[in-house]
């Protein structure tokens, strides 16, 4: 109830983001997310210093005597994919191109999403036509075949995977938030705004996107976890990461043929994807409610 | 005296809420009996409604529950009653109706199979009897050409004529009580006239019971038998109508029926120096294109506003009047231009004629409106105060410690609190809202503001504080209002000039003594008539029945007629 008894005329940007990142932090779940991605991130950051072997090496007493991955526990504490190379390692070092991925590939996707959902409900007429149509043309090309062709026109890197992705995630973004814009640019507020003079600029970006932000999140957050598999998908069709780079998705891909023999080669890198979107998600959800005024207060 | 159909007591209702549960409705206890009409009235918030649910047990679960009393029908005890249990009861013998006709339909069924499925939910009759039986209903409700009305779905159908189809599948199975909530507030008043009339004849065929639920002090007046006033969740007050409009007892109900607009009691408005004239329309007219077939053609127009001209000069209200479709509210838009229009529009001396949105900037300044819906207005995302001053940092007027002291002295102004600009607009009353708005539209100082339906959604006592503003803004200022509004009660307590709109057109116009006290024009007469009178001795007027009103839309290359208005007096013009 902090910030909704504060009658003090409310300060621009700077502490106000001050004042989300308090409020984040009371709520136990949205504190749980920021502490997950913080500490994803440190990983990334500092791979080279805590990964406990060389990520690409084939340890001599990596693979059993039959070959197959070693278990988790002992030398190698996740255990050894099939190349007998250190799990732990690899998923250390796949959490930079996850993340890269992920955050950088979404949120291009987020942007341009928006973006053209905003402009093409606010303005309507014929920029409304013309761009929903075209996102109508990207959303019924086949998805993967067009992430196929773009990563072979351009040489393989990992912001290119990244343009990739984005140009096939932006699409429901797109769809999602132009119908929203489309019912609020009818309200009653916005007609205030135009009778008042208010520039477009001001309308789309002081009145309309504060409302669209709730859906922006949502979509967001759960847009984290499609990327990072997406980028899975093209490194298994070889044209995404490439190897040995490792990846989330890549390491799933490569040791899928030992799914029964050795499961925590996919459990492991899986649980990892699953909880980087959990905690985009729960600071999302988080977000979205201390942004909407009329939920203050309520945890 | 017969025995009651339906017995409330002490019947309580809570509520949960963030901070623990919440009584909104306590102890209330009333009898009703067949063929009487009882009426709950109240403001917003004062449990009505709430009653209605409960009785229906429709509150909305789980945040609402009846936390104690007994609802009687009967001898069957509805509290605590079951899902399956109350079927049995609902629409068979306790049937409702609701405000929003529209919504209470399914846009995807014929009349014919909405009525149907009532009545063959409860056994009212075989398939094979269900086609005439429904018929048969619809001309129990007086509609027109019912045959044709039972193929058509709820779109195709008016408002009133939605809320007869309403009361036709609520009667279906003729029910002992029939509970009506606000059934005419969404209505035209000569429709609502016209639907008040049709229930009051269904009680008497039927002897059904009615709970009416409104905050109409006219409608109480014109339908009750007795009357519970309620506010806040308790009973204030339960009186037979008669005894209540003479001698209310309680304080509260004084004031509530104080605060009733009586059309024909407002006092003459004061004679104005003649300010200089700072809005005259020539000729308006505002067409909306319908276009259909392979190549998007136009097919046809709807003519929303025809050659309309009016002038008003400062210090002065003119105040248009029309039911719903006519045209009013497009005139509004039409002047801040956010609708494409025809014509000559002359703000403050000048011309506003094909200017784009750049150059129309600063005659807004001159010119600003106040929309009906206060909460709508409002961003819900932004301090009210940061509302207030952006039309300020817009037209660049103000900024910093400038910006603020403003800001302030507007909250002031309309009856605020400068403390409550940090604030969001959740956290005020409607009323407070309406002030929010009307402290926005100020602060450019305009000549003239557009008031569309504003004090439309406020209840009668907070409509009668933000009418006082509105007159002492007037006053101090010199400002010019153009008042919208379907109220003629309220049009009188505003008006120096009024303009009868139907169709697009105007078909009276003048002084507001001559025009609403000396009405020349059938429509304008078949509006006075239809007004619900707050006054239960009174008869009631007799109502002049008109042809239907027609429609605005017309073929590509056609139009209506225009409408020539003659001088009948000196200020005072009607069509002929």
């Amino acid at each position: 109830m902090t910030s909704a008894t504060d009658t003090t005329p409310a300060p621009k940007t700077s502490r106000k983001g001050v004042r989300i990142l308090q409020d984040l932090l009371t709520r136990p779940r949205a504190a749980f997310g920021l502490f997950i991605i913080v500490l994803m991130v440190g990983a990334a950051v500092f791979a080279p210093w805590i990964m406990p072997h060389d990520p690409f090496e084939q340890s001599f007493d990596g693979l059993s005597l039959v070959g197959a991955p070693l278990p988790p526990g002992g030398d190698f504490l996740l255990g050894t994919d099939l190349l007998g190379r250190d799990l732990a390692s690899r998923l250390i070092l796949g959490t930079r191109t996850s993340l890269i991925i992920g955050v950088l590939a979404n949120g291009i996707a987020i942007l341009l999403g928006a973006g053209v959902g905003i402009t093409a409900g606010y303005f309507g007429g014929w920029v409304g036509a013309i761009l929903m149509r075209f996102t109508d043309l990207m959303m019924a090309f086949p998805a993967l075949l067009l992430a196929i062709v773009l990563a072979a026109i351009f040489q393989p890197s990992l912001l290119i995977v990244a343009l990739v992705i984005a140009m096939v995630n932006w699409v429901q973004m797109a769809r999602v938030i132009y119908t929203e814009t489309r019912s609020l640019a009818e309200r009653d507020f916005i007609t205030v705004q135009r009778a008042l003079g208010a520039g477009h600029l001001r309308i789309l970006l002081k009145h309309l996107l504060p409302h669209l932000l709730s859906s922006i999140v949502v979509f967001g957050t759960l847009g984290i976890s499609t990327t990072v598999l997406l980028e899975a998908t093209l490194s298994f069709l070889g044209v995404g990461v490439q190897p040995p780079m490792p990846s989330w998705g890549n390491i799933i891909f490569e040791n899928q043929t030992y799914f029964s023999t050795a499961p925590w080669l996919v459990f492991i890198p899986g649980s990892a994807i699953l909880l980087l979107a959990l905690a985009f998600n729960l600071v999302g959800d988080a977000l979205r409610d201390i942004l909407d005024p009329t939920l203050k207060g309520r945890h | 005296m017969n025995q009651p159909v339906l017995t409330v007591r002490d019947l309580s209702v809570q509520v949960a809420t963030p901070s623990g549960a919440k009584m909104v409705l306590e102890g209330l206890s009333f009898d009703l009996r067949a063929g009487e009409t009882l009426c709950l009235a109240g403001e917003s918030g004062s449990g009505k409604s709430m009653t209605a649910l409960a009785i229906m047990g429709l509150l909305p679960k789980p945040m609402c529950r009846i936390a104690g009393g007994s609802v009687k029908l009967g001898e069957t005890e509805l509290v605590g009653l079951s899902d399956a249990g109350y079927r049995q009861i609902r629409t068979a013998r306790v049937a409702m109706i609701f405000q929003e006709p529209m919504t209470s339909l399914n846009p995807l069924m014929t009349v014919q199979q909405q009525l149907s499925e009532t009545l063959l939910e409860h056994g009212a009759c075989t398939r094979a009897e269900a086609p005439g039986r429904a018929l048969q209903l619809l001309r129990d409700v007086q509609l027109t050409e019912p045959d044709r009305r039972l193929k058509q779905y709820p779109h195709e159908l008016s408002g009133g004529m939605r809320q007869r189809v309403m009361i036709a599948i609520a009667l279906a199975c003729d029910p002992e009580v029939l509970i009506a909530d606000e059934p005419t507030t969404a209505l035209d008043v000569t429709v609502q006239a016209e639907i008040l009339d049709l229930i009051r004849d269904l009680q008497r065929d039927h002897g059904t019971a009615v709970l009416m639920i409104t905050h109409d002090m006219g409608v109480v007046a014109e339908m009750a038998d007795r009357v519970v006033i309620l506010r806040h969740g308790c009973e204030v007050e339960s009186a037979p109508v008669r005894d209540l409009f003479a001698a209310p007892q309680s304080a509260y109900a004084q004031e509530l029926l104080a605060a009733v607009p009586r059309l024909g009691s407002a006092p003459p408005r004061p004679a104005k120096p003649q300010g200089p004239t700072v809005l005259k329309v020539d000729d308006l007219t505002v067409r909306f294109d319908v276009t259909g077939g392979l190549l998007n053609r136009v097919t046809a127009r709807v003519h929303a506003v025809e050659g309309v001209s009016f002038d008003i000069r400062a210090g002065e209200t003119l105040a248009l009047v029309g039911e719903s479709g006519c045209g009013k509210s497009t005139i509004g838009k039409a002047l801040l231009g956010l609708v494409p229009w025809q014509g000559s529009v002359l703000v403050n001396g000048r011309q506003t004629r094909g200017m784009g949105p750049a150059r129309l900037k600063p005659v807004r300044r001159d010119i600003q409106m106040v929309f009906q819906d206060p909460g709508a207005s409002l961003d819900s995302r932004m301090t009210v105060g940061d509302q207030v001053a952006e039309p300020l940092l817009i037209h660049g007027l103000a900024s910093g410690s400038e910006l603020t002291d403003r800001t302030e002295h507007l909250f002031r102004r309309v009856g605020l609190s400068p403390d409550m600009m940090a604030r969001y607009p959740h956290e005020f009353s409607g009323g407070q809202r309406q002030r929010i708005n009307i402290a926005r539209a100020l602060s450019l100082s305009p000549k003239l503001i557009v008031a569309d339906e504003s004090v439309s959604a406020l209840d009668v006592s907070v409509q009668a504080q933000v009418l006082g503003l509105l007159q002492e803004i007037q006053d101090e200022d010199g400002l010019a209002f153009l008042f919208i509004s379907h109220d003629m009660a309220v049009i009188e307590q505003v008006a120096d000039q009024v303009m009868v709109m139907r169709l697009g057109q105007v078909v009276e116009e003048g002084a507001r003594d001559a025009v609403l006290r000396d009405p020349r024009h059938a429509y304008t007469r078949r509006l006075l008539s239809a007004v619900p009178v707050p006054d239960p001795t009174q008869l009631r007027h007799e109502r002049i029945e008109t042809e239907s009103l027609g429609s605005p839309i017309w073929p590509a290359g056609q139009g209506p007629e225009k409408l020539h208005l003659n001088a009948v007096a000196p200020d005072h013009r009607v069509a002929v």
